[in-house]
């Protein structure tokens, strides 16, 4: 089997920060892209193994159909499910501003 | 440059369920805020969401009467992306192995018949919904969250960029929502957002293949904004291809006060959903029996009923296109018809003097004043000649606005038929008397001049006279 890893490059770290909203200062994307590198060339591993003959596995656990009737049940109360939040209003979550200009 | 409209629609229609897709709790519409919220559907860590059976079901009825394949193994995925509506930080949807593939509906164009390729359904959650501070996002400082929406069941229904005009576009997504009410799976009131679409529209030169860059619009919830926003589009398109510029890919949202579409400009670069396998949630198999049991459960579907309307009663493709655009007036006219009345009359009113009033009052025909009962009874009454269907749109309007029958109503106004025969004796002589001609033509072996003067013997009861009477009177004396 072949390795599929090309090398992470400084672009897919950045990338990755911003879709992970993640901060990752100047001075540590060497070290981050060290160890990604090292972690998806552990993980590609995998790809030694000859998987041709192989279904792909949906889930882990040999089970399927597990379904609920169509029943309410009782939520939450609301105070309860805002105990949380760092911030609130009038029985919202409220959130900081959304899209920038 | 002459360019060709490329139209491809996502529908989102919220699933008649009592309950949440993955959790119990209440999916009633307009609750207040944050009311219907669960540990599951928050989004807590821990907590394990189990499937809502109806769910399944739903999306399974729907992938057979759009002509589906079904999948028989189909599954759960995570798809990833931060917005504040969705408290998980992914959207439990599903990738690659979806509940329904390759099905397609056809919608009547000024051409014809076009066929539009359905390339998948599969199932989702619906997302929050988001209160701005301000009057837009873009001016707001915060926002608040409700989530009493999320986890609300959606089938997606994705189809192929198949459709080249707003009008195609339109009558398409009119049939997706004709097929989903028949079948009973949603609601389809677009007002609470049951039923939207995310248009995508790329233009191409005329006669070419290759597809342009595309712009999507979002969220687009009643017929007319989709045939707006996509024609406003074409243009904004259009003069930029002319000016020799360029499309930007980009989301647009569509504003139906100013009559524009506008960017979005989001800050997020490039969207990567990272599709996962959903963990939580096992695959779902479905055999073939159970495909079978669904398909015989479904009821006549639009296409089907339209041309039984055609075949067994001979309504025009017209007639029979309209009335069963919705089950509600498919089985309206069915009711209509049984009650004995003539199948072309009962269209003829229902397209008439009903759609007429109900459109003057914004009601829909579930909620008529005149049930199809009422109806039939007075459409047989005119078929019997006991009113003409002149004194019909009296009784009809008197229906509209009091619950009496119409015979009653008859009664009452003195519109009840002339059926002594001496008072038609008398007029039916008078008219003789006056119409020489005919009287002559009928002598002569012309039998259909009668028909003259039959009219003016109604004319002068104001169509009071029973039919039957004035013919029989009137070939007595004439055959004397
Ligand atoms: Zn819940």
């Amino acid at each position: 089997m072949v390795s599929i890893v090309a090398k992470v490059s400084k672009e897919d770290l950045e990338m990755v920060a911003v879709l992970s909203r993640l901060e990752v200062p100047e001075q540590d994307k060497e070290k981050h892209l060290r160890q990604l590198d090292s972690f998806l060339q552990y993980v590609d591993n995998l790809s030694k193994v000859d998987t041709d003959q192989v279904e792909p596995l949906a889930h882990v656990l040999p089970i399927h159909n597990v379904f609920r009737e169509d029943e309410v049940r009782p939520s939450l109360d609301r105070e309860l499910a805002l105990s949380n939040a760092p911030l609130k209003e009038d029985g919202y979550f409220k959130v900081p501003k959304i899209l920038e200009d | 440059m002459k360019y060709e409209a490329v139209i491809g629609l996502e529908i989102h229609s919220e699933l008649k369920t009592n309950t949440k897709i993955f959790c119990g709790c209440a999916t009633t519409f307009g609750a207040e805020q944050n009311t219907h919220v669960c540990p599951v559907c928050l989004g807590l860590p821990g907590v394990l969401p189990v499937v809502n059976r109806r769910v399944v079901e739903f999306a399974i009825k729907a992938g057979i009467a759009l002509n589906c394949t079904i999948n028989k193994f189909s599954k759960f995925d995570r798809k990833n992306y931060y917005y504040p509506d969705l408290p998980k930080n992914f959207q439990t949807s599903q990738y690659d192995l979806p509940i329904a593939e390759h099905g397609y509906v056809d919608i009547e164009t000024e051409q014809g018949k076009k066929r539009i390729r359905i390339t998948r359904i599969h199932m989702e959650e619906d997302a929050g919904k988001l209160v701005h501070s301000g009057t837009t996002i873009k001016d707001s400082a915060a926002s608040n969250v409700d989530y009493n929406r999320t986890g609300v069941p959606l089938i997606e229904i994705v189809s192929e960029p198949d459709m080249s005009t707003p009008q195609e576009a339109r009558a398409y997504m009119e049939k997706i929502k004709s097929i989903l009410e028949y079948i009973d799976v949603s609601n389809c009131r677009m007002e609470e957002g049951n039923l939207r679409a995310d248009l995508n529209i790329s233009l191409r030169p005329a006669g070419t293949k290759e597809l342009g860059t595309k712009a999507e619009m979002k969220n687009i919830n009643s017929f007319k904004a989709v045939e707006d926003a996509l024609t406003y589009e074409i243009e904004r398109q259009e003069e930029i291809l002319e000016d020799g510029g360029h499309i930007v890919q980009e989301t647009r949202t569509w504003d139906p006060n100013r009559g524009v579409t506008l960017s979005m400009r989001t800050k997020e670069t490039a969207q990567d959903y990272r599709y996962m396998p959903e963990p939580d949630l096992v695959p779902i198999i479905t055999t073939d029996e159970e495909i079978e049991a669904y398909r015989k459960g479904l009821p006549e579907l639009p296409d089907a009923r339209q041309a039984r309307l055609e075949e067994k009663f001979g309504l025009s493709s017209y007639d029979a296109g309209i009335i069963t655009s919705s089950r509600d007036m498919a089985e309206y006219f069915d009711a209509v018809v049984a009650e004995g009345a003539d199948p072309k009359l009962a269209a003829n009113w229902m397209m008439g003097d009903l759609s007429k009033n109900l459109n003057s009052e914004g009601k829909e025909i579930k909620d008529s004043p005149v049930d199809a009962k009422r109806l039939g009874k007075m459409i047989q009454l005119i078929e019997k000649g006991t009113i003409s269907s002149k004194i019909g749109k009296e009784v009809f309007k008197t229906m509209w606005e009091s619950p009496d029958d119409p015979e009653k109503i008859i009664k009452d106004k003195g519109l009840v038929q002339i059926t002594d025969t001496k008072e038609i004796e008398a007029i039916v002589d008078s008219v003789i008397a006056a119409n020489p001609k005919p009287v002559a033509d009928y002598k002569s072996g012309n039998k259909k001049a009668i028909g003259a003067l039959v009219g003016q013997i109604m004319k002068q009861t104001r169509g009071k006279a029973n039919p039957q009477l004035v013919n029989q009177l009137l070939a007595q004396k004439l055959d004397q």
